[in-house]
């Protein structure tokens, strides 16, 4: 059953990846890290100490000027990386050298960098980079037509956002235009860390499944092993970032920082490890072709 | 009166021609649907629209003047020259028009909370007003920089019960001031309603902010029917993000009337320093709409530049990039130095203080009445949107023409609690 596709749903390349892990009954830990933070060489050096430290997907953030649904940590990271000359195109080496790792390499991006890029020929470059697709936290599948194409074009997953305020129509419009997983966000609000995940989360999840999506994946405020623990329960993939940004910050020599990421991605590795063994009920409800 | 289906007028959304749309996080899209259906049928509920026409009249003080401009007018060619008196509504600009429309929304959708950008502080003051007015919660981002520049708009607004949230993210002005109230309103969409400031932003901001602004154009066509016996032959209004041009232009799309939108051209297009999104820009999305857009080769946003802090956004309406690509309305920079200049002249011919944003309209004016001269024309009409008074700029103004010791101003800045 590994990989196999669920009914009305594009599972793509990240969906299959989803749905091996689903076999073998956890949750995906989906990493994020902004490329060109502190530099573009260091940004592949923590993306391979992602993977290396038990990230199943990765999210490759594009530095962009208005981040308008980030918080306060992320922001610091991609001004610096703006500041230093981050370029869009640097984005690719990163996915390179996670695609090289035998990781699934999602863009995370703003849409306008790609307009500007040009969809299509950001798409195919992308897919030339071995990349698996994008998470794009601004476009939503109404304003897609060019992105839907290019991404059909290339091959690529295409990851759209529910969050708690969407109805069950946009639900379901969300759910067949996606490709791969849908990124559900957890509660209102920004990227960052937060004490508490979302009381929502689940029930998002659990209606957003049965809008039709295959894979969904919870983001937004998710920080520590526990949260992962919980969020893994009943999600396909929990998506971390500002809590992997955190540790990148600051005056600290650079392989004490790395290390501090690999510390803080390897409980959240464990997080989602230990979380329906702690839970087998909750693991049944991992939904339609769950696991069983 | 043109036929209903080849009108420019009330375009809908979300698109107008290529640009628009709602290029905004899902989080967000239910927001933006019920305030779509709240404002469509508010329109058509005579009750709400009695409310708002006896608010622009009781409260603001509409209809606003028209007042022709015989001396200033000699300087531009000595053609006719015709001011639509913004400035004269309450809170000194033509922001208070859309402000009153949408806080009645907001009250209309139970929402009692509303959050606000401001740039030069004149949207914030005029949203600080309503919330007084209509016992609304509310806050304004201002960037850092901006709340230094204004210092005055500042305690203005927290006199009137708002409370000013310096943004100090990215560059620290207007563009970050409005990444900030989305972030916002993404975690408080419940009960708080976003009062964007222009006529841009995703659908339906744009139909809406113009639909409430219309009244300048509405009037002002009338008035000056009613004293010249025709319509004028140009009509000039600043754009920055464009409310006051789209309000005074809408009544006149569907008439043979040149439109002018005059940018702030700041150093000069070619220094780099300017805000002119159409002589130095490229189509792109920010804040939730396609339009033009000052951007890097990357699509960074860039940062715009201007001696008047309301023009100073990288962005710009959706609704006049349609009308700038179909050609249905023309839009030229005027540098910090032409715009100061008209401003000067204004002062001294007609006893006006512009505000610097409005000079900008004034010195297209000046400009295009020349070039209507020099072809023959003296006998042309220019109508131009005063879109606000200048009071928030005579620190601006004393220094540019160092008519005050530069100590003294400091002095006065500070004793407001700011530094310059």
């Amino acid at each position: 059953m590994n990989g196999a596709p669920v009914p009305g749903f594009s599972s793509g390349r990240t969906g299959e990846r989803l749905a091996a892990l689903r076999e073998e009954g956890r949750a995906a830990l989906v990493g994020y890290l902004p490329v060109g933070f502190p530099s573009v060489e260091r940004s592949v050096e923590a993306a391979r100490a992602l993977v290396e430290a038990g990230a199943d997907v990765v999210e490759i953030g594009v530095p962009y000027s208005d981040p308008v649904m980030d918080g306060p940590t992320i922001q610091q990271a991609v001004e610096a990386s703006l500041e230093r000359g981050a370029r869009v195109r640097d984005s690719l080496r990163v996915v390179e050298a996670v695609a090289e790792l035998g990781v699934p390499a999602l863009v995370m991006t703003y849409w306008n960098p790609v307009l500007r890029y040009g969809v299509d020929a950001f798409a195919r470059d992308l897919a030339a980079a071995g990349g698996a697709g994008l998470i794009t936290p601004d476009l939503i599948p109404d304003e897609g037509a060019p992105w839907l194409a290019a991404s059909d074009a290339h091959d690529l997953d295409r990851v759209f956002l529910v969050a708690p305020s969407s109805t069950p129509a946009r639900l379901a419009t969300t759910a067949a235009a996606s490709r791969g997983f849908v990124y559900a966000a957890s509660t209102m609000g920004v990227t960052g860390e937060r004490t508490r995940v979302g009381a929502g989360a689940q029930g998002l999840v659990e209606a957003t499944r049965a809008a039709g999506a295959g894979f969904v994946c919870v983001g937004l405020g998710v920080s520590t092993g526990e949260q992962a623990a919980q969020v893994g329960r009943f999600a396909d993939g929990v998506i971390v970032g500002s809590a992997l940004v955190r540790p990148l910050l600051g005056d600290a020599p650079w392989a004490q920082r790395l290390d501090s990421l690999r510390g803080v991605v390897g409980q959240l590795a464990e997080g989602v490890r230990t979380a329906r063994a702690a839970a087998p009920h909750a693991a049944q409800a991992a939904g339609p072709g769950g696991g069983e | 009166m043109a036929d209903a289906t080849s009108s420019l007028q009330d375009t809908r959304g979300p698109y107008y021609g290529e640009f628009g749309g709602r290029f905004v996080p899902e989080a967000l899209v239910a927001a933006l649907d019920e305030l779509e259906v709240e404002y469509r049928s508010a329109l058509a509920d005579p009750g709400f629209v009695a409310e708002l026409e006896r608010l622009q009249r009781e409260y603001t003080g509409r209809p606003s003047p028209l007042t022709e401009v015989e001396r200033f007018a000699e300087h531009a060619g000595g053609i006719r020259v015709f001011l639509k008196r913004e400035d004269l509504n309450h809170t000194g600009s033509h922001k208070i028009n859309n402000v009153l429309g949408q806080a009645l929304l907001v009250k209309r959708m139970g929402k009692h909370r509303v959050i606000a950008e401001t740039g030069a502080g004149q949207h914030g003051v005029a949203t600080a007003t309503a919330a007084a007015l209509l016992d609304l919660e509310c806050v304004v981002y201002m960037g850092e920089e901006d709340t230094e520049r204004q210092a005055l708009n500042v305690a203005r607004m927290r006199l009137l019960g708002a409370t000013v949230v310096p943004v100090t993210q990215g560059s620290r002005t207007l563009k970050d001031a409005i990444n900030e109230a989305l972030r916002d309103w993404v975690a408080n969409v419940e009960d708080t309603h976003y009062l964007l400031g222009t006529v841009t932003g995703p659908h339906p901001f744009p139909e809406m902010v113009r639909e409430f602004h219309k009244v300048i154009g509405t009037e002002a066509r009338a008035q000056v029917l009613e004293r010249t016996g025709r319509l004028p032959d140009v009509v000039a209004a600043c754009v920055g993000g464009g409310s006051n041009a789209m309000g005074i232009f809408n009544a006149f799309l569907d008439d043979d009337v040149r439109l002018l939108g005059l940018e702030a051209g700041g150093e000069g297009v070619a220094s780099g320093r300017h805000a002119a999104r159409f002589s130095g820009g490229a189509p792109g999305v920010l804040h939730g709409a396609r339009s033009y857009l000052l951007q890097d080769e990357d699509g960074q946003t860039l940062p715009s530049h201007s001696i008047s802090a309301g023009l100073d956004y990288p962005s710009v309406s959706p609704i006049h990039a349609w009308l700038h690509d179909t050609g249905r309305a023309e839009y030229r920079p005027v540098t910090d130095t032409e715009a100061m200049e008209a401003f000067r002249l204004l002062c001294r011919t007609e006893g006006i203080i512009p505000a610097i944003e409005s000079a900008h309209a004034l010195a297209g004016a000046l400009v295009v009445g020349r070039e209507l001269a020099a072809a023959g024309r003296t006998d042309a009409i220019v109508l131009v949107s005063l879109s606000g008074r200048g009071d928030k700029d005579v620190a601006t103004a004393a220094r540019w023409f160092d008519v005050v010791d530069e100590q003294d101003i400091a002095k006065a800045a500070t004793t407001e609690g700011s530094s310059l």
